[in-house]
């Protein structure tokens, strides 16, 4: 074995100046992520007392179970789920099939590829607001296409809310699924489509076959992605339902704000915070481990 | 298998003109080369017989039905590319199959022909892995073999063998035209590397900024190139050629390149005088041109360089009026030293003879 020599003192310098190029970023993640993350924990293992001022008191993890077995907590995490089953697929689902209309050299596409990216430009609270004023009880557009004027609002509607916030949500992300999608179109080689065409496949079977394997990563990233930022989602409910009607839209962000802002229950709102960073963290490696698998990145 | 019939095929990409008013017969079991430069339209052609662009004029036949609206998917046709286009989510044994399952054959045979055409090009051993993990010239044969597997009408193949190393080119070259020869294929084959053109083709049609130049076997084109395009384009060193002015000379015409008066044999003479032609490209290939050893030669030069390869060299050298010419020699013969003055000489019948204006062959 050679040994490697190195001389001390350059060793020690080399290390300084990485913690020092480390230093900047280390502050701004120890301040505004780390220590918020550490302060969570020891929040969900005290018992916010009734009224401001008297001191918080270490219950261990009492307030964890009892948070957890809560049916406000449960149904929170039930509307949760659904709004990313609801959102996620879907709006993977039509940005695909825009990119895939899209994907063809005929004039005019880029009017037809800006739109369809548009709302990536499109802020939560602009959607909200577009959405909110179509779904108006009383002169929504949307309320007067599906018959319901005069009726119970869509947003107020338990039975609808949480899908008219969905469908929110799905035309906001819609822009950036489609350039997702377009990016992943453009990046599979067109000697495969062709070699397929020649090879006798027919366009559905190129598509399946040929052109749906090679987007798979682009898939699996806009779903980890979409997932991640589903369960995140705090805007479009604050502005159309705030978590009503019943709470059915009241997803778990949105809840730990109410938490914190409304009943002043930081305890409580840890506990939350910390069941969406497990079910966030496993999902994804769940999701990692499972698709990395089916994902060809192979070349 | 099948012919291959072009009629009057023309592309034309918005502002660009591909290929041009082209004719073309592809006959049964031949291996045609489409050779040209990058950019002369040769791929465009392939691609069109393949259904991948769609002519802006004219009329494709493959066997005797026309096949301009006919999709590619139903021509029956397999095509090799360049990047050899392997499904790379798929295995080799997938990727092979792929053609068949496409068109709907059942298992049982499936497994058999995938098997023949594996056994065929040596890839039995790999079937399960994925194009990633193969070498550039595993690939290219898993290619090839994806495109033998369902005996289709014809094969088209995009410069195979421009992605793999010299040594393995040339083995390859070899087992093509093996392959060819043993399923007795149709294959229309393009390549820019006339070396491949000359070694593979039954015949060659050269094409140059959409135009075919001309048709015919390796021999009779480098032995009678129909214009100037080809005579420079084939052949390595290309050939010399020295442009010059008819004039009437005490024997019959001749060609003044500088101030030596060139006789123009008998035959040529006569076309020259029929069209009047007044200006003369002569062209002789290296390897006729000769430095004449005593000083007898006719054409008065200087040697610029010699270039030793081992087996030949060649003498570059310089006429007085400034063109280069280069003389392709034995390297068993002495070579004269640079800056020296030689005189080259070329026996009558190697000369070839264009027109100065339109490149086009004079005579015979």
């Amino acid at each position: 074995m050679s040994e490697h020599v190195r001389a001390p003192g350059r060793r020690a310098k080399d290390a300084l100046l990485g913690y020092a190029l480390v230093a900047p970023s280390l502050v701004l993640f120890g301040v505004f992520v780390f220590y918020p993350f550490g302060k969570n924990f020891w929040l969900a293992l005290h018992r916010t007392p009734p009224f401001p001022g008297l001191p918080k008191k270490y219950v261990g993890l009492d307030q964890v179970g009892d948070v957890l077995s809560s049916p406000e907590f449960q149904k929170s995490l039930k509307v949760t789920v659904l709004f990313v089953l609801y959102t996620v697929p879907t709006g993977i689902v039509l940005g695909l099939l825009l990119a895939v209309l899209a994907h063809r050299q005929l004039k005019g596409m880029t009017v037809y590829r800006t739109i369809f990216s548009s709302t990536v430009a499109t802020s939560v609270a602009a959607a909200s607001v577009i959405f909110f004023t179509l779904l108006n009880p009383q002169v929504g557009l949307f309320t007067y296409w599906l018959g319901r004027s005069g009726d119970l609002g869509v947003l107020e509607d338990p039975t609808t809310a949480l899908i008219a916030v969905s469908i929110t949500t799905i035309w906001q992300t819609l822009g950036l699924s489609f350039i997702l999608m377009s990016a992943g179109l453009q990046g599979v080689p067109d000697d495969l489509e062709e070699a397929a065409a020649v090879d006798g496949a027919s366009a559905p079977r190129r598509f399946w076959h040929v052109t749906l394997p090679m987007l798979s990563p682009t898939l699996f990233f806009a779903a980890v992605v979409g997932s991640i930022t589903a369960f995140q989602a705090f805007g479009q409910i604050d502005l159309l339902t705030e978590g009503g009607p019943n709470n059915e839209t009241n997803v778990l962000v949105y809840s730990v704000y109410k938490d914190v802002f409304r009943y002043g229950n930081d305890g409580v709102a840890a506990v939350k915070a910390i069941a969406l960073f497990f079910i966030v963290l496993i999902l994804t490696v769940v999701q990692l481990r499972f698709a990395e698998r089916r994902v060809s990145y192979a070349r | 298998m099948s012919s291959i019939t072009l009629t009057g095929v023309g592309k034309t990409f918005d502002q660009t003109v591909a290929v041009v008013d082209l004719d073309l017969a592809v006959e049964d079991r031949e291996l045609l080369v489409l050779l040209g430069p990058s950019g002369c339209g040769k791929s465009t052609v392939l691609r069109m017989i393949a259904g991948l662009e769609q002519p802006t004029a004219g009329e494709i036949r493959i066997g005797d039905r026309v096949v301009n609206d006919v999709e590619p998917k139903d021509r029956d046709l397999a095509m090799v590319f360049q990047s050899y286009a392997l499904y790379p989510h798929m295995t080799v044994r997938a990727n092979i199959e792929f053609p068949l399952r496409a068109r709907k054959v059942p298992k049982e045979q499936r497994v058999a022909q995938v098997h023949e055409a594996a056994d065929m090009l040596g890839l039995t051993e790999l079937l399960d892995r994925k194009p990633a993990q193969l070498s550039g010239g595993q690939r290219q044969r898993v290619a090839l073999a994806r495109a033998v597997v369902r005996r289709p009408l014809a094969f088209l193949m995009d410069e195979p063998l421009s992605n793999l190393d010299a040594k393995l080119r040339a083995a390859t070259r070899v087992e093509l035209v093996d392959l060819q020869r043993r399923l007795q294929a149709t294959v229309v084959y393009v390549t820019h590397d006339q070396v491949e053109a000359m070694t593979m083709g039954h015949r060659i049609a050269i094409l140059d900024r959409g135009l075919l130049q001309q048709v015919g076997s390796p021999q009779d084109v480098y032995d009678r190139p129909a214009n100037l395009f080809v005579a420079r384009f084939i052949g390595t060193p290309p050939m010399n050629t020295v442009r010059g002015d008819v004039e009437r000379g005490d024997g019959g015409l001749g060609l003044r390149v500088d101030a030596v008066l060139l006789p123009i044999p008998a035959a040529t003479a006569s076309a020259v005088e029929a069209s009047g032609l007044t200006e003369l490209v002569v062209g002789v290939r290296p390897e006729h041109l000769e430095v004449a050893p005593d000083g007898a030669g006719v054409l008065p030069a200087t040697v610029e360089l010699v270039e030793h390869l081992g087996h030949e060299q060649h003498v570059v050298c310089r006429l007085p009026d400034g063109q280069l010419v280069t003389v392709r020699q034995g390297s068993h013969l002495p070579a004269p030293a640079a800056r020296s003055s030689v005189r080259l000489v070329a026996p009558t019948e190697h000369l070839h003879w264009f027109d100065g204006a339109t490149g086009a062959r004079v005579g015979s």
